[in-house]
């Protein structure tokens, strides 16, 4: 599988990366490279194999639903890059 | 002062022969002398001083423990309530974290004294601290020589003897590989033992928390303060504390030490082949019996985790949005462009090629092929190693294939620098607890790193099976040239 400079672009945008054509250019190049090094595992046979998604098959624990954090909105919101009134800043999505 | 070990320091604190407030104020002033290492990237000696007088008040009052007072540092992917948090990244420039990471946290409690936030690959993902957004660490023993990655500051600080311990943390190889490039201790636990909370996330399913000291006992009396479940962090595994200094007198004599043949093989250089099996000479003269194991599936580590450690990165690294912290971009078209403007000036050259590897294999129709694939050879990895714990009690083997590299020698070629971990991945994806100790010196005179590993749940005996072969050298001493 060879990745062209279309599959980038798409790949690019769902990553929400903007990327310019002379980057492009390099990342599929590179990306190409890992591509193949990946391609080794599919020669593997893995029929009925259990996929290991946690090395100790944990699985998620729950715990009573009740407030344990502390109201620390003014901490929260320290690292804002635009706010107002306490609330997060965006552009328009709605006109 | 600067070389005495974790141990010694806290009975000097105790017996007062030092103040904690000395003791920081001496490595501050040494932190200052060796900025060129570019090591830390935040210091601030008037929280450090704070936390300093706090435990010279519990050492009066006679509530010290064998950790009170003595100085540690965190790698910057820990996040901290008074010292900035980035990760080593553009993205999270100034960051400020409204609490403590669990680890943090638990130092802290046990009195450990904060210098500062060390220097790492951005976003941990890296195997030669070249990717940091503020600048490459120096190798303390060749400041031509990359430190490893991604924990390069805090293997290069606790080398050059900056700090006597160094938190640090462990994906594909992360401590290990910077330990053995650096010539000191590093070790990661069982996937599971340490805290995740307050790391910031680059895999999930790999991703742990570790300590760099300059000797497993060392490691040991951190690891008593630094483990344990955490019912923050949904991957905690829920177990007793434990001593992890219970097994520093194990006798070896009996001990079984698996050999993987696939890590003798084409690759590794004769400098480091010879280092590493002179070390496991010594085991052998201390009554260890060595014994040839084979682990044929390893050598697919390196492909299983380019897929795996990419795609839960994608995911991770989602929310540096330029929404709610961290960097935004000054000019955009809409909240779409604000994103991929944001994300484009704030990552780096390696994030953004993981970022972008981990979407495209979980795209659609792509999720199959390559995500579930890795994931299904990454148990047939898990099982070899089972298997082989049946047959030997720890397994020992090169770090890595080379002493430390050159800066510049693998960084335009991202295959040729994913190669760095061949030997460290396999035990990461199986979770299981692995280190790197000093056995040597190869081309150059740079060090060399035995690794050791164990069975699930089995740290302590790691670190006995070290502490012997420290006992028995003196490579875990040596000081890099300029540092004595």
């Amino acid at each position: 599988m060879s990745l062209s400079l279309d599959d980038i672009g798409r790949i690019a945008h769902l990553a929400r990366i903007d990327i310019t054509a002379a980057e492009a250019e390099r990342i599929r190049e590179q990306l190409n490279g890992i591509l193949r090094l990946i391609e080794q595992m599919q020669a593997v046979e893995t029929a009925g194999v259990e996929p290991m998604s946690h090395p100790l098959g944990g699985s998620q624990r729950l715990r009573e639903d009740v407030v344990t954090e502390p109201d620390d909105r003014d901490a929260n919101m320290r690292n804002a890059p635009a706010q107002e009134n306490g609330l997060f800043l965006v552009p328009r999505v709605i006109e | 002062m600067f070389d005495q070990s974790v141990a010694e320091l806290g009975r000097l604190l105790r017996a007062r022969q030092i103040s904690a407030c000395e003791l920081a104020q001496l490595f501050l002033d040494r932190i200052g002398r060796c900025r060129e290492l570019n090591a830390f990237l935040d210091v601030r000696p008037d929280v450090t001083l704070a936390q300093a007088r706090r435990a010279d008040q519990r050492l009066a009052a006679g509530e010290g423990g064998p950790l009170t007072g003595v100085p540690v540092a965190h790698k910057d992917i820990f996040v901290t309530r008074d010292f900035a948090s980035t990760a080593g990244s553009r993205m999270l420039e100034g960051y400020m974290s409204p609490f403590d990471a669990t680890v943090v946290q638990r130092l802290a409690e046990a009195g450990m004294v904060t210098l500062g936030k060390l220097n790492c690959d951005e976003f941990a993902m890296g195997s030669s601290n070249e990717n940091s957004a503020y600048g490459s660490v120096l190798n303390p023993w060749d400041r031509s020589a990359v430190p490893g990655g991604s924990s390069g500051g805090s293997a290069a600080a606790v080398a050059a003897r900056l700090v006597p311990a160094a938190t640090a943390t462990d994906t594909g190889g992360s401590i290990r590989e910077p330990a053995a490039f650096s010539g000191v201790t590093g070790i990661k636990p069982t996937y599971g033992r340490a805290s995740r909370w307050g790391m910031i996330a680059f895999a999930s399913s790999l991703d742990q928390a570790g300590i760099m000291t300059r000797s497993a006992e060392d490691a040991a009396l951190v690891f008593n303060a630094m483990l344990g479940f955490d019912p923050k962090d949904s991957t905690s595994v829920e177990r007793e504390p434990e001593d992890y200094t219970r097994d520093l007198e194990i006798d070896l004599r009996g001990l079984r030490i698996g050999i993987p043949k696939e890590f003798f093989g084409a690759g590794l250089e004769p400098d480091v082949e010879k280092a590493v099996r002179e070390a496991l000479d010594v085991y052998a003269r201390l009554g260890a019996r060595l014994k040839e194991i084979s682990l044929p599936n390893a050598r697919l580590g390196i492909p299983v985790y380019y897929v795996i450690a990419p795609a839960e990165c994608s995911s991770n690294l989602s929310r540096f949005d330029g929404v709610r912290y961290g960097h935004r971009a000054k000019r955009y078209a809409d909240l779409t462009d604000m994103m991929k403007k944001t994300r484009a000036e704030g990552f780096g050259a390696e994030p953004k090629r993981r970022i972008l590897i981990g979407t495209y294999v979980l795209s659609h129709g792509y999720y199959d092929a390559y995500y579930l694939k890795a994931q299904k050879v990454r148990r047939l990895i898990a099982d070899e190693f089972r298997r082989a714990f049946a047959e030997c009690d720890v397994i020992a083997g090169p770090v890595t294939t080379s002493v430390a590299f050159d800066f510049g020698q693998r960084a335009a070629d991202p295959v040729a620098m994913y190669l760095s971990d061949l030997y460290t991945i396999p035990g990461s994806l199986a979770g299981i607890p692995g280190m790197s100790i000093p056995c040597g010196f190869g081309a150059r005179n740079r060090p060399v790193g035995l690794q050791l590993m164990a069975n699930y749940f089995e740290e302590a005996r790691l670190l006995g099976v070290a502490h012997r072969y420290q006992q028995a050298t003196d490579w875990h001493l040596r000081v890099p040239p300029g540092f004595e």
